[in-house]
């Protein structure tokens, strides 16, 4: 749900980044929701040791999730996200501070966040370190698509601290390893939810509002491996396990291949598997009102899976250059992902108890092009 | 028998430290920056596109309940 984080990059010290212009453009369509994304980046060094970069992102949402859809009207909204970093490079080391507003009608988040990135023993370890703060004000539409009534909720904080180690193994391979610590408190619930419990009613349950805690606390660990294959190719590994204080706990593994063709097409393939247990208050129906202190019914604190299959094209153009511009990339990335609830019943249409799991498939895909001068 | 105080006792364990320490800072890479160039080819970059790396990572914590460790990500709710 809410996580209002950060461009966290392990960046390589000694030199920073090219100078680049990206502009993007992405589509989401799936489980009743289709989301258009577009994105402007520009990065610019001021000096050989510090650079500047802005992004500014908008995604347009309409139609509503399944049990947004059980309790409210079609959705429609604007997320506008924009976001300003500014990186230093002091001998071996990368400074870099990034502020980022994210605004919805019904949701605001700020978020700063710093970074560290220092290279050490020969340059073959990486050791990165950050640490952001975010503030969001939660907001519901009691209102309508056209005619929003928003009112504000509450607020929600959230800290995080990573660590992580990029290590060159071998000429050929490298490895990392990443933690990640986030605690949130305040307003944590998605107004948007309702729990259902069993009644005497003709439907044979009522709904009523959720009732989360007011903090949490997750850790994510995440080890990665990439190697270049005896031919020009790589194949990439990783791994993360993930808990938290709501009980849910999670495992996620991903698997990609990248293939070049001379210098011009760069070839790749993914596949992504995913699988959460529920968080310990969760329930799809409860026995009776007010049966627990917390209560939630949000698909994504449920029992499910998801697997995704994803393939991308990158043409790589101006080889030798035009005016300021040194090279440009074009990409095109499709990806298809099958959502699988285990304990969230689709409570649309079916009599209460014999509604089937809720799933869903999602296509994802995303077009942009890259300008490095 | 004279038994050793505490602070003896870790005096060979401070001084493994200091000599580990100290061949550390005297590491000798043993991938020389000229075996590098198969890593430097942007093939084995870890992320070549920051937006489409923050943007998946959005979907997916957008519709999951774990998030963190992926080396970046979006704001904003995804209630919806």
């Amino acid at each position: 749900m809410v996580t209002a984080l950060l461009l966290v990059r392990a960046t390589s010290a000694d030199v920073l980044p090219d100078d680049r212009a990206d502009i993007f453009y992405s589509k989401y369509s799936g489980g009743g929701m289709d989301i258009t994304g577009k994105s402007v980046l520009v990065r610019k060094k001021v000096t050989e040791n510090l650079a500047v970069e802005a992004n500014y992102y908008v995604d347009t949402v309409s139609g509503a999730s399944i049990d947004a859809l059980s309790n409210a009207s079609v959705i429609k909204d604007e997320r506008k996200q924009k976001s300003g970093t500014v990186e230093y490079l002091h001998d071996k080391t990368t400074y870099s501070l990034s502020f980022i507003n994210s605004a919805e009608r019904d949701y605001i988040s700020n978020t700063t966040h710093f970074s560290l990135s220092q290279d050490m023993f020969g340059d073959l370890t990486t050791l990165t370190l950050g640490w952001s703060y975010t503030r969001d004000q939660v907001g519901e539409n009691e209102g309508s698509a056209f005619l929003p009534n928003v009112k504000w909720l509450g607020h929600a904080e959230s800290q995080s601290y990573d660590v992580g180690v990029s290590q060159i193994l071998t000429k050929n391979f490298i490895a990392g390893l990443t933690l990640e610590v986030i605690t949130d408190n305040g307003y944590l619930a998605n107004p948007y939810r309702q729990i259902r419990y069993l009644d005497d009613t003709p439907l044979g349950y009522s709904l009523a509002s959720q009732v989360y805690p007011d903090t949490r606390t997750s850790t994510a660990v995440q080890g990665q491996a990439k190697y270049y294959l005896p031919y020009r190719a790589a194949v990439t590994g990783s791994y993360r396990y993930f808990r938290d204080t709501w009980g849910v706990t999670a495992n996620t593994y991903e698997l990609d291949y990248t293939h070049p063709l001379s210098n011009i097409w760069i070839f790749e393939g993914r596949l992504r598997y995913y699988k959460q247990g529920h968080a310990s208050f969760y329930a799809d129906t409860f026995p009776f009102a007010d049966s627990q202190n917390f209560m939630a019914r949000d698909q994504d604190l449920a029992e499910s899976d998801n697997n995704t299959i994803g393939a991308k094209v990158t043409y790589a153009f101006l080889p030798d250059g035009w005016k300021i511009f040194k090279r440009g990339t074009a990409t095109l990335d499709i990806s298809r992902i099958q959502f699988r609830y285990l304990d969230f019943r689709g409570a649309l249409y079916e009599p209460l108890a014999t509604e089937p799991n809720y799933h869903f498939d999602a296509n994802v895909f995303q077009i942009y092009m890259s300008l490095f001068f | 028998m004279t038994r050793l105080s505490p602070v003896l006792h870790l005096r060979p364990l401070a001084l493994a430290g200091l000599l580990l320490l100290m061949s550390g800072c005297a590491i000798q890479p043993w991938v020389k920056p000229y075996e590098r160039d198969r890593l430097a080819d942007p093939i084995m970059a870890w992320n070549r596109d920051a937006i489409s790396a923050a943007y998946l990572d959005h979907i997916r914590e957008s519709r999951e309940a774990s998030r963190g460790a992926t080396g970046g990500a979006g704001g904003g709710c995804g209630c919806n």
